[in-house]
């Protein structure tokens, strides 16, 4: 069961149970973006306000979908909530990074990569609670529900900003 | 609603086959990764038998030639080969002439030939196509871009609160319609349709039928005529053949009344600078080098199915489908809630659930820990799982192979399933 295991930490499974930021946020002010997964039909709605600072007040999550991509996308509401928008980039770089980890690396060693044209994921970025999905690059089919809400978010930042 | 099925009345019986002697001509289930494989996933794709593995192998060892075009004996033998192939499934569906039997390389092909070759010639501005709610993307897609070219009206048979085609506005939705086309069974909801008395219905409104036997043709005896179909369309991965070769079927006075689909080699018996005269049926909706040694394993399959004979195999899943939806009603209730209609006479041995909240890609991952594999999805048929609410199934289907014990292990599997993710 260690791959089954690995996959359904309990932090996810914890997420998925009781999901974090459910719900709705009155738009606008806040901006609205929906991500689709047509393969599985997951759905992932993700609200978010931005302050004059450039900082995340207040993110919501709805949508429908299977235990990763719904806790992916609470993990990363609770993640991105009070960030600046530099801050929800690197995060979002970074959690792509652990995405596309190669298995072989992960097999061999957590190491540095060499070798390599994957990106390497960025020592100075604390992923926190959203390391727990690592386990899903075993499972290369789940990767794109662990993505859908980053990629939703993506969505909803680039019309608020030209990225750095 | 069970006197809806044209198959209900044949026997329904768990012994008519010896699934340990049929599973060990399997050489897949020989693989054994942690655990014994259980296959459920045949309504996707079939395994293959080692009889099957043989003959396109031994195909390949001792009589390869490109069909139709050497004088020497060794492409007669390739060319003979493929005819008897040919032969041999029209034999199987009951086809009154082999030349009716046009390999293709699929079914989703096969049903783009008649919406293309058949519909560009026929159909035009306005012109009614009947399909159903509950179409696999093959056979509902292709109409739907000769409805964005041609301008057809597209209408549709809902379906029952049970999974059943609604025909309380049969003839009224058949006014004036030129094709009807319909899954013969629904590869989500198993559903048997009353195909020949939607045919009759068609026939009388003057519209041509196209049967989608997909799901049909691997599992039940076929009668293309009984049927009532004008086409009729499957797939050669689904029963026992290799990938990569289809079948279409359809009635020798509509074949010959219509254009060739692809053009090229092979479907033509004269070619100008400035035209070109189409070759004759089957022959002109065969373009191009066709699947050959797929052919030859087609055949194989359906010898192997022969043998055993299609009642006994219905017979089989009819009795296994029953089974399972006692089984797994007496252990999960309510919390397990079967798609489609609850009388096995009624469906084919596919079997679409919800488990309890369970995502059903988290059902079909967790049942992959123990080996067993299920469909997590929309089975291409968005429109259908939108009727029924449901953004996606899992879905285990069996065959030949499949027997009391793929269920158990499908049952506990669902345990595991339920103790990791609810509460
Ligand atoms: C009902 C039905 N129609 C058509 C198809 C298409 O078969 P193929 O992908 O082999 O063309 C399938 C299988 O996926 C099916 O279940």
């Amino acid at each position: 069961m260690s791959g089954l295991e690995d996959l359904y930490r309990e932090i996810i499974l914890d997420h998925y149970r009781n999901p974090r930021n459910r719900g709705e946020l009155a738009c606008p002010p806040a901006r609205r973006a929906e991500g689709f997964n047509p393969l599985c039909g997951d759905e992932i709605v993700v609200y978010l306000d931005v302050d004059a600072q450039g900082r995340v007040s207040d993110v919501k999550i709805a949508g429908q979908g299977c235990s990763i991509s719904q806790s992916s996308a609470s993990m990363m509401s609770a993640a991105v909530k009070g960030r600046t928008l530099d801050e929800v980039r690197a995060l979002n770089r970074a959690f792509k990074a652990l995405m596309t980890i190669h298995e072989s690396r992960l097999e061999h060693d957590e190491g540095d990569g060499s070798g390599t044209d994957t990106p390497v994921p960025d020592p100075a970025v604390d992923l926190g609670d959203l390391a727990a999905l690592q386990g899903v690059v075993r499972f290369p089919v789940r990767i794109k529900c662990a993505t859908l809400a980053w990629n939703t978010l993506t969505t909803g930042l680039e019309e608020l900003a030209p990225s750095a | 609603m069970a006197a809806m099925s044209p198959v209900a009345d044949l026997p329904s019986r768990l012994d008519v086959l010896d699934v340990a002697a049929i599973r060990a001509e399997f050489p897949i289930f020989e693989r054994c990764r942690r655990r014994p494989l259980v296959y459920l996933d045949s309504a996707a794709s079939s395994q293959k038998p080692r009889a099957v593995i043989q003959a396109m192998a031994g195909y390949y060892e001792s009589c390869h030639a490109n069909v139709h075009r050497g004088v020497y004996a060794l492409a007669e033998e390739a060319t003979s080969r493929y005819e008897q192939a040919r032969a041999a499934v029209g034999r199987f569906i009951h086809a009154p002439s082999t030349r009716e039997v046009v390999f293709t390389k699929n079914a989703t092909e096969a049903l783009n030939l008649v919406a293309f070759a058949w519909g560009r010639a026929n159909l035009g501005r306005g012109d009614v196509v009947v399909l159903t709610e509950m179409e696999h993307h093959a056979n509902l897609v292709p109409w739907l871009m000769v409805a964005e070219q041609v301008g057809v009206e597209l209408r549709y048979l809902g379906i029952t609160d049970e999974g059943h085609l609604d025909l309380s506005r049969l003839e009224a939705t058949l006014e004036g319609a030129k094709v009807v086309a319909l899954t013969a069974m629904s590869n989500v909801l198993g559903t048997l349709n009353p195909v020949r008395r939607v045919a009759d219905a068609a026939h009388d409104a003057g519209a041509v039928v196209v049967v989608d036997a997909s799901q049909y043709v691997p599992h039940l005896p076929t009668d293309v005529t009984a049927l009532g179909a004008d086409f009729l369309a499957f797939t050669g991965h689904k029963m026992l053949g290799p990938t990569g070769i289809g079948v279409l079927w359809g009635r020798e006075a509509v074949l010959e009344a219509m254009p060739p689909f692809l053009g090229g080699g092979e479907m033509i018996r004269d070619v100008r600078l400035d035209g070109y005269t189409p070759n004759e049926l089957p022959w002109k909706f065969e373009a191009g080098t066709p699947p050959i040694a797929e052919a030859v394993g087609l055949a194989a399959a359906i010898e192997v199915l022969d043998g055993i004979g299609m009642d006994a195999v219905r017979a089989h899943e009819m009795a296994l489908t029953g089974y399972a939806l006692g089984a797994l009603d007496a252990r999960f209730g309510s919390d397990l809630v079967v798609h489609g209609p609850r009388t096995p006479g009624d469906r084919g041995g596919v079997l679409s659930f919800g488990f309890k909240d369970v995502h059903p890609h988290d059902v079909a991952q967790v049942l992959d820990e123990s080996g067993i594999c299920v469909r997590a999805g929309h089975h291409c048929a968005k429109p259908l799982l939108r009727r029924l609410g449901v953004s996606a199934t899992t879905r285990a289907s069996w065959y030949l192979y499949n027997d009391e014990s793929d269920v158990e292990a499908l049952a506990q599997a669902l345990d595991a399933c339920s103790d990791l993710f609810c509460l």
